[in-house]
């Protein structure tokens, strides 16, 4: 007799109420540009491209990096440079912005990876710092001015990007897409050693895996999703500066991610919305981003550590999933 | 006019004392940083705030109070060394059992805040703080001018620095902050408060940052980005040491200072990058740093 | 020579010096193709360290170490596993939030070398299932398939480990101290598991007590201050005066 095993995934929402869910989510997705001013739409679903990229290591793989600006803003000049300097179609530079980011995510992961926890975090912060430092002084950057009037062009040389509406119905393609791999990925044969790994590193050495390499590929993958999530705002505000670059970013998608829940799949994301908002309200308020930004940092380490994704699946859990099939047989 | 490497000496030495002033600083916020993480395992990012807020303190004793900079380089540390204390005390203590990311996270929150509060304040332009009169002046050495102040600066911090260091490795109270980091449950059984060493240890790091912040007011501009951007240096400066000893951080501060000041002589644009690229070849070459163990 | 091919693992001249500390004080250790073989000795004999040695967790001084003939002295610990030789750890080394069945199928991924596939669905990974539920029979942890490993009793923690080490299919299979800590009923399951197990593979297995070896294993070797007092089978080394001495009239009879 065959056998097969489930993987055993505690449910908080049916089949049918999670379709519903999906169908609503959907409908927002493609409705909110007649309501919400576009542009700010299509910031927010860069954000969360760049945090559920972040996430991936952080939440997937245990290692928290500061550094992971570097990747997006890194893009978002290389972008740039293509679209407007070289004069590349828009598909071939947001590629060239995805293939920086995972060159300098590869780059900062043979690095750092040599040291674990805490120094892993800042070494990642010391490297994007570098890379801030040279996007200062290198003459292509253009300093503090950054590289402004970046062409948008079209997509396949069929659609017209100048549309803002357009634009952001290709974004939210795009967007899904990646947000669906990253689903895939992290319940993929490789996701499965990264979650053994954050769990038991020694472990899975012993059983003749080179853990290094294997948090190396899921580096990489994360700063090529986050350079691709920078290409992508580099082309909707037509525009990549020093601030993409700067470690206050890597701050503000750590806590994108934090706010929403570490290691949660649509945590981040709800965080990414929530800081981009809090952004963006307090543009016009006069008060400082940081100041807030890190008020809120404090508060969500103090009291809600799982973000509030995952504090709310955790109460789902323990009020919905009570019963006997809860938790699994205990061996007792 | 005598030249070395088709440099004359004159700017050689000067490149060469910008990078001692330059090295204090990273040897006093890295040594912070090291007895920081050696007794509370916490890496305190808001250490660069720290230093500004110290910074400020001086600027405003002085400003708002007329305190001169004498009296200040007592009040501040102090003052921020309370600060810290609080800080640790309300927040900080309560995450010792969890995951080190978190109280990393917060400090890091705590950096943000302040920087953010004290841009909104007093705007993200520098505020200047004379030399105070005794400190004014110069040394001619023959081959190059020595501000003195700048001299003083050297001294002070590296007589803090080894101070600290005697303190920590030669004294009996040394012995005792060094036991209750190895064991603090049978520190606790010998009657010594644990708790109360956690809090006043951050406060002298904290402190001692504070401390630099006062002492570079002089030198530098007072603004709210001074910490940031100095801490990140200091970061690395910490990986390339390691914080397992306390000499190392103040030796690895003080040569990369210099290294950085020499760099400028002969490649001034890649001077900002100096201990970063350190930083990155350590990595490759010996992981654990240089003073760093194997563990 | 016909006894090189019958060695599996061998180690000459083995020695490790922390720091002025003589751990392992030069040990020649030979361990025969099929046999179970115990390393024993009291506390701080060094057998842990000698342990970590053979399986490069740790870096010798000085000595060399022979793996199927093949020079590992200077290879990396996932090497060694991917030669064959796997060791389960003294501590209870399972991966605790995975239930029973993901903790066998991440060691036969390893094994089979089907880890890298970061585009390829969940799916994929069901092909293992048939080999997750043999070794679960085998090591009698099929009814506890969902169970999360952190929720195992002691001895089931073990049971699964030695599951996982078992499905790297292991020429030579290193267990330290799986009996420490256990209750009586524990121990009883682990030593008829190692009896079990010790049919199809060779076996190094480091012990504290000399009576739970005795009647399982073929051959032992006894460690006292990092050097090896003794060696044979358990009726020779009981009946050496030193080995008595040292380690059967002390505290740790």
């Amino acid at each position: 007799m065959a056998h097969r095993y489930k993987d055993f995934r505690p449910r908080l929402v049916s089949p049918m109420q999670s379709y519903g869910l999906l169908a609503v989510v959907a409908a927002v997705a493609v409705l909110a540009p007649l309501v919400i001013y576009p542009l700010f739409l299509v910031k927010v679903l860069c954000f969360m491209l760049f945090a559920a990229a972040l996430n991936l290591v952080v939440g997937f793989a245990g290692l928290l990096s500061l550094g992971h600006a570097a990747f997006f803003g890194g893009a978002a000049y290389a972008f740039a440079q293509a679209a407007k300097v070289w004069g590349w179609p828009f598909e071939v530079s947001i590629l060239f912005g995805v293939v920086v980011g995972a060159a300098l995510g590869f780059a900062f992961g043979l690095v750092a990876i040599r040291r674990q926890g805490i120094y892993f975090t800042m070494i990642t912060l010391a490297l994007a710092q570098m890379v801030y430092f040279l996007a200062v002084q290198a003459p292509f950057t253009g300093g503090e001015d950054g590289i402004q009037n970046v062409p948008r062009g079209s997509l396949l040389g069929l659609i017209d990007l100048r549309d803002t509406i357009t634009l952001y119905y290709v974004v939210l393609v795009i967007v899904v897409v990646c947000l669906l791999q990253i689903r895939r990925m992290v319940h993929s044969p490789f996701g499965h050693i990264l979650g053994a790994i954050r769990e038991n590193e020694t472990r899975v050495t012993s059983l003749g895996l080179n853990t290094s390499r294997y948090k190396l590929l899921a580096f990489t993958l994360s700063a090529a999703l986050s350079g691709l999530a920078g290409a992508l705002k580099a082309s909707a505000f037509q525009l990549a500066t020093l601030s993409d670059v700067s470690w206050h970013i890597s701050g503000e998608v750590v806590l994108m991610v934090l706010i929403g829940g570490i290691g949660t799949l649509s945590g981040p994301l709800f965080g990414a919305i929530f800081v981009v908002m809090i952004g963006h309200f307090l543009a016009t308020s006069g008060l400082p981003v940081s100041l807030v930004v890190g008020l809120v940092f404090m508060a969500c380490v103090m009291l809600f550590r799982r973000g509030f994704y995952g504090e709310t699946v955790e109460y789902l859990r323990t009020r919905l999933l009570s019963g006997p099939q809860a938790t699994p047989k205990a061996d007792k | 006019m005598t030249e070395l490497f088709g440099v004359p000496l004159a700017v050689l030495a000067g490149q060469v004392m910008i990078g001692l002033i330059n090295g204090s600083f990273y040897a006093l916020l890295s040594l912070g940083l090291a007895i920081i993480f050696g007794l509370l395992n916490v890496i305190n990012f808001a250490h660069g705030a720290y230093y500004m807020v110290g910074a400020f303190v001086s600027w405003g004793l002085l400003t708002y109070a007329g305190i001169g900079y004498w009296p200040s380089l007592v009040l501040t540390p102090l003052i921020v060394g309370a600060f810290g204390a609080l800080f640790e005390r309300t927040m900080l203590r309560r995450l010792y059992g969890f995951d080190h990311l978190f109280s990393l996270l917060l400090t890091f929150g705590l950096a943000l805040a302040l920087e953010g509060m004290f841009r909104w304040i007093y705007g993200a332009g520098g505020k200047s703080y004379a030399v105070p009169p005794s400190l004014t002046g110069v040394y001619n050495l023959g081959f190059m001018v020595l501000p003195i102040y700048r001299a003083w600066v050297i001294v002070a911090s590296l007589t803090v620095c080894v101070g600290t260091w005697l303190v920590i490795e030669k004294t009996s109270l040394g012995a005792r902050l060094r036991a209750a980091t190895e064991n603090p449950s049978l520190v606790t059984a010998f009657g010594i408060n644990v708790p109360l060493i956690l809090t006043l240890t951050y406060a002298a790091g904290v402190g001692l940052a504070g401390l630099a912040g006062a002492m570079a007011a002089p030198i530098y501009q007072v603004s709210p980005n001074m910490g940031s951007s100095l801490i990140i240096i200091v970061f690395a400066v910490v990986v390339i040491g390691g914080m397992g000893s306390i000499m190392g951080s103040i030796l690895t501060g003080l040569m990369l200072g210099v290294l950085e000041g020499l760099t400028k002589v002969f490649f001034p644009t890649a001077s900002a990058l100096t201990v970063f690229i350190v930083m990155i070849l350590v990595l490759l070459l010996r992981p654990a740093g240089l003073f760093g163990k194997d563990k | 020579m016909v006894i090189e091919s019958d060695c599996i693992l061998e180690a000459r001249g083995l020695r490790k010096v922390f720091g002025g500390f003589v751990a392992i004080a030069g040990v020649d250790l030979r361990v025969q193709t099929g046999h179970l073989h115990a390393l024993i000795g009291p506390n701080g004999a060094g057998k842990s360290t000698l342990f970590n040695l053979l399986t490069k967790f740790i870096q010798p001084s000085a000595g060399e170490i022979r793996f199927k003939g093949q020079d590992v002295t200077s290879a990396m610990p996932a090497t060694i596993a991917r030669l064959g030789m796997v060791r389960s750890f003294q501590i209870s080394s399972v991966f605790p939030h995975l239930t029973v069945y993901e903790n066998i199928r991440i060691a036969l991924q390893a094994h089979a070398r089907d880890t890298w596939g970061f585009w390829r669905s969940e799916q994929a990974l069901h092909r293992f299932d048939e080999d997750v539920h043999d070794l679960m029979t085998q090591v009698g942890l099929e009814p506890l398939v969902y169970t999360r490993a952190a929720d195992l009793s002691y001895g089931r923690k073990r049971a699964l480990e030695l599951a996982t080490t078992l499905a790297l299919k292991p020429e030579l299979i290193l267990l330290d101290e799986p009996m420490a800590g256990m209750g009586q009923e524990d121990v009883e399951r682990t030593s008829a598991l190692i009896r079990s197990l010790a049919r199809r593979h060779t076996v190094l297995m480091v012990e504290h007590n000399l009576k739970v070896v005795a009647d399982i294993s073929d051959k032992i070797t006894v460690l006292r201050r990092g050097e090896k007092i003794a060696e044979g089978s358990y009726d020779e080394v009981a009946a050496n005066d030193e080995v008595r001495s040292a380690y059967m009239g002390g505290a740790h009879g």
